[in-house]
């Protein structure tokens, strides 16, 4: 177990390295969510309109940014085919896993942070329901989101068009979660029913793909 | 004729009627050989002819169609990874951190937490491990020597080198060789996968010569290796 954690905790401080160096990620992820700011002059929406539709516009931004974020970091890897040095190595595959999915997960999380304000301010929006609880959907969705992102952008790795490929297994694998995530922040904002329904159902949906993809991600590794 | 014969020393690495296919084409047609511990092996051969793809079935990352590899009395090879230290024709580094970055990065894939050892590493390559240059913008033989680095900062018994001196310069190709000599020396079994076997003329043990996707000649000198 202690080897795992060295191994991941050496994994994600490398990831953070070089994205604070290269800032990749983070250039690319802020350019998709900046569109949907745009979004709000297109449409200029009312506070109750806003309500209804900004959990759905706010969730498909951070999906869309997350794709990009999470092509990325895979990328890294290809280059000097450096993942080859891991797989030569006896660092179990899911220390790697769970680096790059934590590291995902502290990109993505950070474009939340920097977005969300903007949000707030140019749809005009108040949650009438239990707030707190966004931050509970937040980081539940977006584990979701990554997870399953990270395990899918590894597996399509060696294909040839993977920028592609990635949206293609993600996005509809991601559904349920998607559903839960909108349909919980929904309900936080317009007050109109309880989100502990979708909020247990995207707990339940981390953990069954959680466990799935640490399970899965050494064959992933490894394959030819 | 000065065949190689190894009828007394136990062999560490033991090869049999390996093959291996990508798609139609065999890059390994059946290779079946016997490697004995603390020698210099140089793998030559014509482009195509399987050197790397043997290289890198040795080092685990190819599974072989059929066939087996036993390797310190094992053909679990993931257990004797600890054992053996890769480097590849690319770098197997981050181009965008330092040489001791990198290397402190692998130690810790391998449980070394010791940066003093990283440091002696590098040392020991020939560079200099305050060098805070991105390895990115290092010359290809100081990446070459890095990358040598990684490959023994875990101190592995055996080392499989693909392609070490391309695009080095004389100067630090011999650096290189008399490097490789001394880890010899130690006890350290190494295969050097080279098309410039004539720097190795004086520190390999052996030459052995691939063709088609097989192992056709064991020498002990490169001019055997060479001239059918």
């Amino acid at each position: 177990m202690s080897a795992i954690t060295n191994v991941a905790r050496a994994s994600l401080s490398k990831d953070l390295r070089l994205e604070w160096r290269s800032k990749d990620a983070i250039n690319s992820m802020l350019f998709f969510a900046l569109l949907v700011v745009i979004f709000s002059f297109s449409f200029d929406p009312t506070a109750e309109e806003s309500r209804r539709i900004a959990g759905g516009l706010v969730w498909v931004a951070f999906l869309f940014a997350a794709v990009v974020a999470l092509n990325q970091t895979w990328a890294r890897e290809l280059r000097n085919q450096v993942l080859d040095a891991y797989r030569v190595s006896p660092a179990p595959a899911n220390a790697l896993f769970l680096a790059k999915a934590f590291g995902n997960f502290i990109f993505v999380i950070v474009l939340e942070t920097f977005m969300t304000p903007l949000f707030i301010v140019f749809y005009n929006l108040r949650a009438l329901g239990p707030a707190y609880q966004l931050l509970i959907v937040s980081a539940l969705g977006t584990w979701a989101l990554v997870v399953n992102g990270t395990f899918f952008a590894a597996m399509s790795l060696r294909t040839r068009s993977r920028e592609i490929m990635l949206p293609l297994l993600l996005f509809p694998i991601s559904i349920p979660a998607l559903l839960a995530t909108v349909e919980a922040t929904t309900a936080i904002l317009t007050g109109d029913f309880s989100a502990k329904f979708w909020i247990v159902l995207l707990a339940a949906y981390n953990v069954v793909f959680t466990t799935a993809c640490l399970l899965l991600f050494d064959t992933v590794l490894n394959a030819e | 004729m000065n065949h190689v014969s190894h009828a007394a020393a136990t062999p560490i690495i033991v090869i049999h009627d390996l093959v291996k296919q990508f798609g139609r084409f065999a890059a390994l047609r059946g290779v079946s050989a016997e490697f004995v511990s603390g020698r210099l092996y140089a793998i030559v051969g014509e482009n195509g002819a399987g050197k790397t793809t043997l290289l890198r079935s040795l080092a685990g990352l190819t599974r072989p169609t059929r066939g087996t590899i036993s390797m310190l009395g094992t053909t679990d090879l993931r257990s004797v990874c600890r054992q053996v230290g890769y480097m590849a024709h690319p770098s197997l580094l981050y181009d965008e951190m330092a040489g001791m970055e990198n290397l402190r990065y692998f130690a810790r894939l391998y449980g070394i937490q010791d940066d003093e050892r990283c440091a002696a590493t590098i040392t020991a390559v020939g560079l200099d491990p305050t060098l805070t240059r991105p390895v990115g913008q290092y010359s290809q033989g100081m990446r070459q020597r890095m990358s040598l680095a990684r490959a023994m900062i875990h101190d592995p018994r055996i080392l499989l080198l693909d392609e070490p001196f391309s695009n080095v310069d004389a100067h630090s190709a011999r650096q290189m060789t008399h490097l490789l000599k001394q880890l010899r020396d130690a006890g350290k079994t190494i295969f050097v996968v080279t098309h410039q076997a004539s720097q190795l003329e004086h520190a390999a043990d052996e030459f052995v010569q691939m063709e088609a996707g097989l192992i056709t000649r064991r020498t002990r000198e490169l001019m055997m290796a060479e001239t059918p």
